[in-house]
């Protein structure tokens, strides 16, 4: 069945960037197919935590994606609200030592400097926050901003509200190719999609997709263990996490990095989530790593040594070399645009992503310079990614 | 068999069991005497408090049951091994050891050894990681369950669970029992259930036996099978137990318990006939739809499978019960539904592989023959492709999570799911307590994915996390 469908555009991709892309064109009148080789949230964004989050950035590129997302995502919410499990919870980021009440009022000076709201939480009030929390802990800050939502019940109900043609279960095995080398659609074992753009929404596969085009972008995995626990009467109220998360997002390092975030979700169970490893896909259990992550939970909320781990699951989050996500037009490939590479923060970032390469499909001017997203910045930089690649 | 039920003796880095056995059910316990037989230092892990796994499930000895054998087809065979394998001072038995994941080791290299980690109580110190050069797989099966409206009624269990409550209490789930479902395991259950009192107003056998027809040769070459269910067959026929071919119970009627059940006729395709229901009369439901095999701390380490004529997903292994991760063997269900015969017969061939030593002759012909038959049983009892329609939208297909079976159609048709994997993250079906051992291949069928890759399962089983958050001693042989 090779017959030609007049789209506007192709997303490939049915995780949650996908389908905000998806959602964001189809709003903009754009007429949207969206193809995966998996089901909808198959890959990162079905072994996510639905973590929006803006206390864990620095002001940079990352943050003002971040903090567009957060306005989103409130608008998100009042169309999709309960369906998408959408809670303001707010984050609590709490000190382990009291070195780190020094580092945390830094880092929200410079925070609150662009728009984040931080509250600064004494010793003695960390406990009316958070009941459960450990004593004696330093202190903390609060992040309204940060929420959270149940990732694939959000990339579902994106996906179904864009009203995009879906094409589930379709690898794509090639692009079509117009004049002077531009991209007009994609090939799947099945058919053929023909479109003037292409998204690449690919997630940790954006680098092989990237290829098909002839062009490197050099997404990698990085490895992630969740705990979740047994359903529990809501004892963890917030996004709480040790101030060591902020250290390790940034962290170039190879090595194992973890530090407990926890919180309870609406259906009861306790996320104890964030190890990061560098370990390509291999995907063999490390009882270290879940030693780490639980030895922490409990070290900031003790009453959960006496609960049962009722599973754990694993995921591959895409990460470029500078941690930040390709987001646009490749300026190398007229057609072919990118929206992949976004880490652990994908559902969060998904809807300003979304926003952005519509604009872009277009011709609008995002609201966002899109300078540090470029997707060929990579270009001539083997060096510094051998050094910082996998070991 | 030394019983360890205390503080394994911890910190031997170095030293390690030459085999670690899994379940001791029929294939654990034939591995394990086996092994210890050729000379292998065996550690036998059990999830059980006593030996004999779900087969030979048997009372506890305070309940002073006179002759527990009666309740069991092959207790002599269980009873001879039980008292080989007390003998052998090889064998470590450790009873009330979940293993919650297995750590692949590397073959040859005595530093790094199989890890198995367990949990053995709720306690902190609850945990135990057994160290072994080689690790055999003989987990056994657990239950099919296909839903239907009512199914989660008091009163309605499984045949596998009444025999179980039966052999290991001597306790009935009813009076006046309806038995349902597909496979052998049926006429088992209903001949126990009518040995000890109760009355089996019928049988309800959802395939029409007529699958067996084709396969002569093989049950010409399994007389033992034969025989069996012919001694079944004999014991119902004299308490009058009538026999529905080509029936499902469409639906359990009742408010607080099981008063009746609606039977129904079946085409072909399980699709049930219109006009055909009639209501029976009952105060317990038993219904069984065969086993599937549970394999998952194989599958999380990436062992290949293979998908039976029922659709069950069971270890693929060669010809010495290798599996595809060096250093795992897989013996009885989980390397596809088989019976004890063939358990026993693949354990003792696992352990002679794991020793180096070549397979007997005897048991590599019981196995051929048991496997032969054991494919023409999973063909005659796979469900029918649309045994779906008789499951309601309002029917609960998860009990864990309470998710109808509307909820999980809307996944599918509305939210493009379409994989058991994507169905549980959109509606929480298979994410309760018993993490889809109960409804997985409900779910599978009606989100049209069919069985598919395995999902990787880090843990296996509910670990208390303190247990995860102190690492414990390790053990291996004292």
């Amino acid at each position: 069945m090779l017959k030609r469908t007049p789209y506007d555009v192709v997303v490939v991709g049915a995780g949650v960037v996908g389908a905000a892309c998806a959602y964001y064109a189809a709003r903009s009148g754009l007429k949207v197919a969206v193809v995966d080789r998996g089901p909808v949230a198959g890959g990162t964004t079905g072994a996510g935590e639905g973590n929006l989050l803006v206390s864990d950035k620095e002001p940079g590129p990352e943050l003002d994606l971040a903090l567009l997302s957060t306005r989103l995502w409130r608008e998100l919410a009042e169309e999709f609200g309960a369906r998408v499990e959408y809670e303001p919870k707010g984050g609590l980021v709490v000190a382990t030592r009291p070195a780190g009440t020094d580092l945390l009022h830094g880092l929200a000076a410079q925070q609150r400097a662009v728009g984040v709201e931080a509250l600064p939480v004494a010793a003695d009030e960390l406990r009316t926050l958070e009941p459960h929390l450990a004593e004696g802990l330093p202190g903390g800050y609060l992040y309204p901003q940060d929420a959270q939502v149940q990732p694939a019940l959000a990339a579902a109900h994106l996906l179904r509200a864009s009203g995009a043609d879906r094409y589930l279960g379709e690898a794509v095995t090639g692009l079509l190719r117009g004049p002077g080398g531009s991209v007009t659609g994609v090939v799947t074992g099945r058919r053929e999609l023909a479109a003037p753009a292409v998204v690449n929404a690919a997630g940790t596969w954006g680098g092989e997709l990237a290829a098909l085009a002839g062009v490197r972008l050099p997404v990698l995995p990085r490895r992630g263990f969740v705990l979740v626990t047994e359903p529990l009467p809501r004892i963890v109220r917030h996004k709480v996490y040790a101030a060591d998360y902020v250290a390790d997002v940034a962290s170039g390092s190879a090595d194992l990095q973890s530090s407990a975030v926890v919180e309870g979700t609406p259906a009861g169970p306790v996320l104890i989530g964030a190890s990061r490893e560098r370990v390509g896909f291999d995907r063999t259990l490390d009882p270290g790593v879940l030693h780490r992550l639980a030895a922490q939970a409990a070290a900031l909320f003790p009453v959960l040594r006496t609960v049962q781990v009722q599973r754990a699951y694993r995921g591959f989050r895409p990460y470029l070399p500078d941690h930040l996500p390709a987001i646009g037009p490749d300026a190398r490939v007229p057609g072919l645009h990118h929206a992949c590479g976004h880490e652990g923060a994908g559902i969060g970032l998904a809807p300003a992503t979304g926003l952005l390469v519509s604009r872009r499909l277009l011709g609008e001017e995002p609201e966002l310079d899109l300078a540090p997203f470029r997707p060929e910045r990579f270009e001539g930089a083997e060096r510094l990614e051998d050094a910082e690649g996998e070991s | 068999m030394p019983t360890s039920k205390s503080e394994p003796s911890g910190g031997r880095r170095g030293r390690c069991y030459d085999l670690a056995v899994i379940g001791a059910g029929p294939a654990g316990l034939a591995a394990a005497d086996a092994a210890a037989g050729l000379g292998l230092r065996v550690a036998l892990v059990d999830a059980g408090s006593r030996p004999g796994g779900q087969y030979y499930r048997h009372p506890a000895p305070e309940l002073g049951a006179a002759r527990p054998e009666k309740l069991h087809h092959g207790w002599a065979a269980f009873a001879r091994l039980r008292a080989r394998l007390a003998a052998r001072p090889l064998v470590d038995h450790l009873p009330g050891h979940h293993v919650w994941a297995a750590e692949a080791g590397v073959p040859g290299d005595e530093e790094r050894p199989w890890r198995l980690h367990a949990t053995r109580g709720p306690g902190a110190g609850d945990r135990a990681t057994v160290l072994a050069r080689a690790v055999l797989l003989a987990t056994g099966a657990h239950e099919r369950h296909l839903p239907f409206p009512g199914w989660t009624l008091p009163g309605v269990v499984t045949a596998g669970g009444a025999q179980a409550v039966l052999k290991s209490s001597l306790a009935l789930p009813g009076r006046r029992i309806v038995v349902a479902g597909s496979g052998p395991l049926l006429l088992a259950a209903a001949s126990s259930l009518v040995s000890a009192g109760a009355e089996v107003p019928a049988i309800v056998e959802a395939t029409s036996y007529l699958g067996y027809a084709r396969g002569l040769p093989v049950l010409a070459g399994n007389p033992g099978k034969l025989a069996e269910g012919a001694a079944h067959g004999a014991r119902l026929l004299r308490h009058g137990v009538r026999l529905r071919r080509s029936s499902a119970v469409v639906e359990a009627h009742g408010t607080d318990r099981v008063t009746a059940v609606t039977v129904a006729r079946l085409d072909a395709r399980w699709k049930p006939v219109p006009g055909s229901e009639r209501r029976i009369a009952c105060d317990a439901l038993a219904i069984g739809h065969g086993l599937v095999p549970q394999i998952e701390l194989a599958t999380e380490l990436g062992a290949a499978t293979v998908t039976g004529p029922d659709g069950a997903v069971a270890l693929a292994v060669d010809a010495e019960q290798r599996t595809s991760v060096p250093g795992l063997w897989a013996a009885g269900e989980t390397c596809g539904v088989g019976g004890a015969d063939l358990a026993l017969a693949e354990g003792v061939l696992a352990a002679h592989a794991v020793a180096g030593r070549p397979a007997p002759a005897r048991e590599r012909a019981v196995r051929r023959r048991r496997r032969a038959f054991a494919a023409l049983m999973a063909a005659a009892h796979a469900p029918g492709p649309d045994w779906t329609g008789w499951v309601t939208d309002d029917t609960d297909v998860c009990r864990c999570e309470e998710v109808p079976a509307g909820e999980v159609r809307a996944a599918v048709a509305e939210l493009g799911a379409g994989d058991a994997r994507t169905v549980k993250l959109l509606t929480r079906a298979g994410m309760g307590w018993c993490q889809g051992r109960m409804c997985g291949p409900a779910v599978a069928c009606l989100s049209g994915g069919g069985a598919g890759r395995p999902d990787g399962r880090p843990l296996s089983c509910p670990v208390p996390l303190a247990q995860l958050a102190d690492p414990g001693p390790e053990s291996g042989p004292a």
